[in-house]
């Protein structure tokens, strides 16, 4: 039973970390209606940008802001610049222009940093502490928490803010937004920047145990992925949630399951994706599709 | 004019060049150019899905390794002669592509897209799976085919270019074909206005599993084509990655066209390897820069490109092939966008469209 | 009309483009190299010309260290004056990893760049897709850089193609050895990468413990292609193991090291030499949590105090400060570079005429000391008797801040019976 636990503690651990990463994909879908594939590998520059800043000498925490305040920036430019130009087309073209920043972005960070694996400091210590009885570490419980508290803060942003509600306008129909006096690249440009931000977060949080190298977020892409899809694409919370179910079933069913074993254990999350969507093609807390014909 | 060079003339121009050029180039070009056909029945396959029938997959590379692998087993292993193993590598990939498209039916733009990545991630672990069969990560070599008798005066390279040259026309005809019949003008009617089509009598579920079988079953001859041109298939060839290569390919070729499958080809297979002679450190930061340019410059593919300069064209066919070839979904459909309960799933890209 | 000739120059210059992209002519029948009394290509009295294919980028991306260690040799010993006169070129492409693409590179190689022999190509997959065309060619496929037992096998299949290093097989003999001295009781679980290098080595073990009192009580396998690997380490953790078998490359060898100095398990620790590397490995992971961790090697760590002040590694930091200055000498990925790079400088040494099939004769018939492998680790081949040329090692166990050798020199041939020849 203990062990049982223990692997459902596993399980949030790691699907903390896809929940991490699908945050920032929900973000960037709910701000700017498209879906980024560049997002991990934004968020693995920022992480390396947060850890060249330590190797200069710069204290982690302070480091981790200036990350965040370069990711927001860069976001907002990479936006502007990039993405702008190809924003009113075809939504295949904007998808294949991420695919390219994919591309692009990572090649950048192995031309600057190499290819090799590296440390990453912690924001808290590594001991063990006990939680509920369970064993986990202050890592992993700070993980959560703050992936929670993200998520709080983007909620009220959206459902409660102005800003939050011009950038759902802006969103999902640019054309009457603008009418209305939204100032809808603006909007744009900020979902970005946010969404690079939550990346960066994510990314320093996932460094330390997962370790740094250009690859760090092209493993967890595909489990965001999936997260956000399970959760909803339009919800915050249920990325999260989405992430601990994919990271708990992966845990059972690796651990538990000899005919799925480790080696098939990616199945276990797109079998979940699939039955719930043809189940609930909105995803656990998304909001349904209406079809106004 | 325009009907000429997107015409006969204009195939016939390609076709020249096509046959003539293992004569002209080193054997590791021809090499390339006939990895470049396989991905071009490939991509042709994925762009009658995605481009005539407005459904996305990210999971090409699975059908296309699925192909591979029976041809491997079936050559390596059991000594079937090669190209007897193209029709089965078809059913059975028409099989898997039916089987995907029957869930597909439920899943629209984005998330069907997720799942058929999910498929492409999990393919390459079945292949390790089964190693009873697949050899696992081993890998399994297979012999190429030998050129016949009266052949036998063209280079080795040479001939498996003509061979897979022989296998990609005939698939291009059928896609002509296909598009240009009943079932193509199904397609489109769907891709344009999936409720519009219904009410026209238009069989939704059947139209669009026997796109996703029809599709499935040109990756599987496409991996066919390539497990015979490199004689050896390993779980590592196949990763998801790939389908993203697939994917950018019918873009930068033109979605909903036939021939920018060949320029799609082309492009993936040679513009990384140039990218790498310009500076092999920089091969990524170049690749991933031109597929972002490309994108800027040419959002239509080259073959809108094509269809700009040859001038306007007759209105009416191909008018309606490439109009609605605009706005496959490939975000979800509108409710679940924040904040936009109720638009009609094609009329929130018709505004995004008029920006 | 006007439209009907820009098409017209629109095809031509398309063919014009094609024709002179791919390399007007077809110049590929073998055939003399850059003049001189060259009776194969690639050589001639003054230049050798050997070709490479490595992962440059993609998941494999660590490995291009290696190609650094061996570019720094060749321009070493080009700066003393060549092998046997002749200066080396080392053309090297990237395959990502990829069978299709090493494939590509081999033919273009070969047919186009028009090489003597190809050296240290990487990877298992990627070796077995091209050993097919090379050995048809009858190029020599010389000290390829994975440690798969496969290129000793059947050397009739495959005449022209050598391995390297110690094979995965090998290497897990000796563990298995140490094991049966250290704790011949021992409880093991074992995690391993799910790929040829992963069930080469555990595979390698399960067959050397035959026998002994030695049992493997739990086995975890991984995906390169997985973020984590948390589940797999918990199940081993309370697997009531008292040693760990950790088979894995470097990124998820750190991450395993770490898992164990999270929880409580405080086993006997036995660590593959791939994931060895302190700047690769235990460096991230804080080299307190590696103390006491075994593994093994077979060339000089230039950080270890056993012999960091050894002529060898000295000559081999000034060359790599020199000539590959972007590098790090204290990565164990060049230090194996550059012990390959001199294991063929070695046999080019023997090499008189250019002719490929005497190449051949000396690399199967070698016998050689190289400065920069352990002393008392010899490098040899004997045709079909012993077809892995190097197959010695040592124990290494880390301690304070580097990796401290100790034990004698194992031939791992002579461990089991019916080792490898």
């Amino acid at each position: 039973m203990e062990r049982f636990l223990e692997t459902i503690i596993d399980g949030i651990a790691v699907g903390s970390i896809y929940g991490a990463l699908a945050l920032a994909l929900v973000l960037i879908y709910r701000s700017t209606g498209i879906v980024n594939f560049a997002q991990g590998e934004m968020a693995m520059f920022a992480t390396f940008i947060a850890w060249a800043l330590t190797e200069a000498g710069i204290p982690i925490g302070l480091a981790v802001l200036i990350t965040i305040a370069f990711a927001l920036v860069a976001g907002m430019i990479i936006e502007r610049v990039l993405i702008r130009p190809v924003e009113g087309g075809q939504e295949l073209t904007l998808v294949v222009v991420t695919l390219g920043l994919f591309i692009f972005i990572n090649g950048m960070a192995t031309w600057i940093w190499g290819p090799q694996n590296r440390g990453f400091p912690r924001l808290l210590p590594n001991d063990r502490i006990s939680v509920l009885g369970l064993d986990t570490t202050w890592e992993a419980v700070l993980l959560v928490v703050v992936l929670l508290g993200v998520a709080g803060v983007l909620f009220l942003i959206f459902n409660k803010t102005k800003i939050g509600l011009a950038m759902r306008a802006a969103a999902a129909n640019p054309d009457a937004s603008r009418i209305v006096g939204v100032p809808v690249g603006r909007m744009l440009m900020l979902g970005w920047g946010l969404a690079a931000a939550v990346g960066a977060i994510a990314g320093v949080l996932i460094a330390p145990r997962l370790f740094l190298d250009v690859n760090l977020m092209g493993a967890v892409m595909i489990y965001a992925f999936a997260s956000a899809t399970l959760g909803g694409f339009d919800s915050a919370f249920g990325a999260i949630v989405g992430g601990w179910i994919i990271g708990i079933a992966e845990a059972i069913a690796g651990g538990y399951i000899d005919f799925i074993g480790q080696d098939l254990k990616i199945l276990v999350p797109l079998i979940i994706i699939l039955t719930v969507l043809l189940v609930r093609p909105q995803g656990l807390f998304g909001s349904p599709a209406v079809a106004r014909v | 004019m325009r009907r000429y060079l997107t015409g006969p003339v204009g195939w016939g121009i390609i076709l020249v060049v096509a046959i003539l050029l293992p004569f002209f180039t080193s054997s590791f070009r021809v090499g390339q150019f006939t990895l470049a056909l396989c991905f071009a029945v490939v991509v042709l396959g994925l762009n009658l899905l995605l481009g005539y029938s407005g459904q996305i997959s990210l999971g090409h590379s699975a059908f296309f390794a699925l192909g591979a692998y029976v041809t491997a087993v079936l050559v390596g292993k059991e000594g079937f002669p090669h190209l007897a193993t193209l029709p089965i590598a078809a059913i059975i990939c028409a099989l898997a592509g039916f089987l995907v498209g029957l869930p597909a039916l439920r899943l629209h733009g984005l998330y069907l897209a997720l799942v058929t990545l999910g498929i492409a991630i999990a393919f390459p672990q079945l292949i390790k799976r089964f190693d009873e069969i697949t050899e696992g990560t081993q890998g399994l070599a297979t012999s190429q085919p030998l050129p016949p008798a009266f052949l036998d005066w063209l280079a080795a390279d040479q001939f498996l270019y003509f061979l897979n040259l022989a296998i990609a026309i005939p698939m291009f005809l059928l896609a002509m074909g296909l598009v240009r019949g009943k079932v193509g003008r199904a397609l489109i009617a769907i891709r344009d206005n999936e409720i519009a089509a219904k009410s026209f009598g238009v069989n939704l579920s059947f139209h669009k599993t026997i796109a996703f079988a029809i599709s499935a079953a040109y990756a599987g001859v496409a991996g066919s084509m390539y497990a015979f041109t490199i004689g050896f298939v390993a779980p590592e060839s196949f990763g998801f990655i790939l389908s993203f290569q697939f994917l950018a390919a019918v873009v930068v070729g033109g979605v909903a066209t036939i021939a920018g499958a060949i320029f799609g080809a082309l492009f993936i297979e040679f513009v990384p390897v140039y990218a790498a002679d310009v500076d092999p450190s920089l091969t990524a930061v170049i690749y991933g820069a031109v597929i972002i340019l490309f994108m800027y410059v040419l959002p239509s593919g080259v073959m809108g490109l094509i269809r700009r300069v040859a001038g306007p064209g007759k209105p009416g066919k191909e008018k309606d092939q490439a109009a609605g070839a605009l706005t496959p979904e490939v975000g979800p459909p509108a409710g679940t966008r924040a904040g936009a309960p109720a638009a009609a799933e094609m009329s929130l890209s018709h505004q995004r469209r008029s920006k | 009309m006007r439209n009907s000739s820009l098409l017209r120059l629109l095809a031509l210059a398309l063919v014009a483009v094609m024709a002179v992209a791919a390399g007007c002519g077809r110049d590929d029948d073998g055939g003399g190299g850059e003049g001189g009394t060259a009776s194969a290509p690639g050589c001639t009295d003054s230049e050798i010309h050997l070709g490479g294919s490595y992962p440059f980028s993609g998941p494999a991306s660590a490995y291009a260290s290696i190609e650094k260690g061996v570019q720094a040799r060749f321009a070493e010993q080009n700066a003393n004056g060549g092998v046997n006169g002749r200066q080396i070129e080392f053309t090297t492409y990237d395959d990502g990893y990829e069978p299709a693409k090493a494939l590509t590179n081999v033919r273009r190689l070969i047919t186009q760049d028009q090489v003597f022999a190809l050296f240290n190509t990487l990877g298992t997959p990627n070796n077995l897709a091209i050993w097919d065309y090379v050995n048809q060619q009858k190029v020599p496929h010389l000290f390829v850089a994975t440690g798969a037992s496969d290129w000793g096998e059947d050397i009739q299949a495959h005449p022209y193609t050598t391995g390297w290093q110690p094979n995965y097989v090998d290497e897990a003999r000796i563990y298995a050895d140490y094991l049966k001295k250290e704790k011949p009781n021992a409880k093991v679980a074992a995690l391993y990468q799910n790929d040829d290098f992963g069930q080469d080595l555990l595979g390698g073990f399960e067959e050397a413990i035959q026998g002994s009192n030695i049992e493997i009580v739990a086995r975890e396998s991984y995906e390169v292609t997985d973020p984590t690997i948390t589940s797999q380490m918990s199940s081993l953790a309370a697997s009531g193991a008292d040693t760990f078998l950790n088979i894995t490359t470097p990124k998820f060898s750190a991450q395993a090291i770490a898992a164990v100095a999270r929880s409580d398990w405080q086993p006997l620790h036995i660590l593959n030499n791939v994931g060895a590397s302190k700047t690769l490995v235990l460096t991230p992971v804080g080299l307190e949590n590696a103390q006491g961790i075994v593994s093994s090697n077979y060339f000089m760590d230039p950080e270890s105090p056993d012999y960091r002040d050894e002529p060898a590694v000295q000559e081999y930091r000034e060359a790599v400060a020199e000539h590959q200055p972007d590098s790090n000498p204290n990565e164990s990925f060049v230090m194996y570079g550059w012990t390959a790079g001199s294991t063929m400088i070695a046999a080019l040494e023997e090499l008189q005429n250019c002719d490929r099939e005497a190449l051949m004769d000396i690399v199967r018939s070698i016998d050689v000391e190289i400065p920069t492998l352990l002393p008392g680790v010899r490098l040899t081949m004997n045709g079909e008797q012993d077809t892995y040329p190097i197959q010695g090692s040592q124990m290494m166990r880390f301690e304070g801040e580097n990796w401290q050798f100790f034990g004698d020199v194992i031939d791992a041939t002579t461990l089991v019976p019916g080792g490898s020849s």
